[in-house]
């Protein structure tokens, strides 16, 4: 038992350790007085937070907005609009994130809501997309067997589309998890916050601790979020 | 370059001249709006955005080709030692992971402001598709082909050229496509470090609150990002095409 909680959380746990020991670190030895102004355990934290804000806020919206829409499409009444989306969604992602976030600054204007909601509509594009991949692919006799036992459309959904696109729908939110830890930290730019603050502070007043700061936490919180969620779609995986 | 730059700009501009006129009607008011100011700008500054595009494109391309020769090297390397590969590509997976800013942050205090950290980020970057692809090519080759070569006395050397590489590269190809619209994007944000290129319209453009210069950057790079999906694309098809008429 204890040996599966360190298969876990051993490597994460190491990342955290690494990340603080620099943080604190640099905190408590700072190279000159503009370090020691810009880098307080009071400003990472915050920085931290409205990160965590960022990405929770949108991916959530992203998660129930994706999966219910591919869903939706997914039924035989929207399946010709659905095929539509899926050249839109296509086009919409090769958009560099930077872009999508600089249009809705022009559209919208600055601040964290903006940012949440432009992380938020480049992360359903993913999401959407394998939620319709994963339930176009089950194969057509499985449903006309449960058709043939009786099954009413909402139940065929439940016990037999959704379980078997499920593996395929956990990949499109890890692809949509990645895209979105690496766009928030670029919400910097339009007045959102997030751990870009720390970076692009660094840059401007030229201080490589700062920098290196702001770099670490947010290669850390990436590789973190990733390693869970391919820990949780590897059991996924197991269990469909 | 130059005469190259001159023409397509009065091309630009006369295109962006009929587009403001269509826009404009007959004898409407000249009202600003946001499409009106940005179809203005784009016309009044053509050099300077067909300058920048170049820039952009001189960056990714020449990324690309260096991303290129590594990553394939590094892939063909890895398919022999099969003890290698899994941590190779798990290391790739975690560059690939970390955040464009956050890496291009890394490489400011190792390399300075400029070209050179852009295109070590963007190399970095790109090794994962490219690296996977390959490595996932060779593997997945029908060993009876392999073992067929090898009967017909061809060196190990010879195999690798005109068998694995040549039935691997559609494969390849699709990594290197999607290593270059990656890149596209993660340019644009390498700007912020003095990298150049489109990027550098949407920052000064957010830091001026001028809209027109971001709108122009942010679809400049789009347009860029999907003609290269597009082109990449096929010339993927063109390759597997390939492959196949010959096998058969």
């Amino acid at each position: 038992m204890a040996r599966e909680i360190w298969k876990w959380l051993g490597i994460p746990l190491i990342m955290i350790a690494i990340a603080a020991v620099i943080v604190i670190y640099s905190v408590n030895n700072p190279t000159d007085s503009i370090v020691a102004r810009m880098l307080t355990y009071e400003r990472v934290f915050r920085v931290i937070r409205e990160h965590m804000g960022l990405l929770l806020v949108s991916m959530t919206g992203a998660i129930i907005v994706g999966v219910a829409g591919g869903i939706m499409l997914s039924r035989p009444s929207l399946y010709r609009i659905g095929r539509v989306m899926e050249t839109f969604v296509n086009i919409g992602q090769t958009v560099p994130s930077l872009a999508v976030l600089a249009l809705f600054y022009t559209i919208l204007g600055l601040g964290f809501n903006v940012a949440v909601f432009a992380l938020f509509l480049y992360s359903i594009l993913p999401i959407l997309r394998n939620t319709f991949a994963g339930i176009d692919g089950v194969e057509h006799n499985i449903i006309e067997a449960a058709r043939g036992m009786g099954m009413r459309p909402l139940r065929i959904l439940t016990k037999i589309e959704l379980p078997i696109a499920f593996p395929i729908i956990v990949a499109g939110i890890r692809t949509a998890i990645v895209i979105n830890v690496g766009a928030a930290t670029l919400a910097t730019f339009i007045g959102g916050g997030g751990l870009g603050d720390l970076i692009v502070t660094g840059l401007s007043v030229h201080r490589d601790m700062i920098i290196v700061n702001g770099a670490v936490i947010a290669a850390v919180t990436a590789i973190l979020l990733d390693y869970l969620i391919g820990k949780v779609e590897e059991r996924v995986v197991r269990w469909a | 370059m130059e005469q190259i730059i001159g023409v397509t700009g009065d091309l630009f501009r006369t295109a962006a001249n009929l587009l403001f006129l269509t826009a404009q009607g007959e004898d409407v008011e000249y009202e600003p709006g946001l499409f009106r100011d940005t179809v203005d700008w784009i016309s009044r500054r053509s050099d300077m955005l067909l300058e920048l595009m170049l820039e952009h494109l001189w960056l990714v391309i020449l990324t690309l080709i260096i991303a290129v020769v590594i990553s394939v090297t590094v892939g063909i390397i890895i398919s022999y030692y099969e003890s290698f590969a899994q941590t190779v590509l798990g290391v790739c997976q975690v560059l690939m992971v970390i955040p464009s800013m956050a890496m291009l942050a890394f490489m400011v205090p190792l390399f300075g402001i400029g070209f050179t950290t852009g295109v070590m980020a963007l190399v970095l970057y790109s090794l994962l598709p490219i690296v996977r692809n390959t490595y996932t090519g060779i593997r997945e080759l029908d060993p009876a082909i392999v073992e067929a070569a090898k009967g017909m006395g061809m060196t190990e050397r010879r195999i690798l050229f005109k068998i694995k590489i040549p039935l691997a590269r559609p494969v390849i190809m699709a990594g290197v496509r999607t290593a270059a619209v990656m890149m596209i994007g993660i340019a644009a944000i390498a700007a912020y470090v003095g990298a150049g290129g489109l990027g550098e319209l949407i920052f000064s453009g957010i830091s001026r609150g001028h809209q027109p210069m971001i709108i122009a950057g942010a679809i400049g790079v789009s347009i860029i990002a999907i003609a290269f999906d597009y082109l990449l694309y096929y010339g993927e098809k063109r390759f597997s095409v390939e492959g196949r008429t010959k096998e058969g």
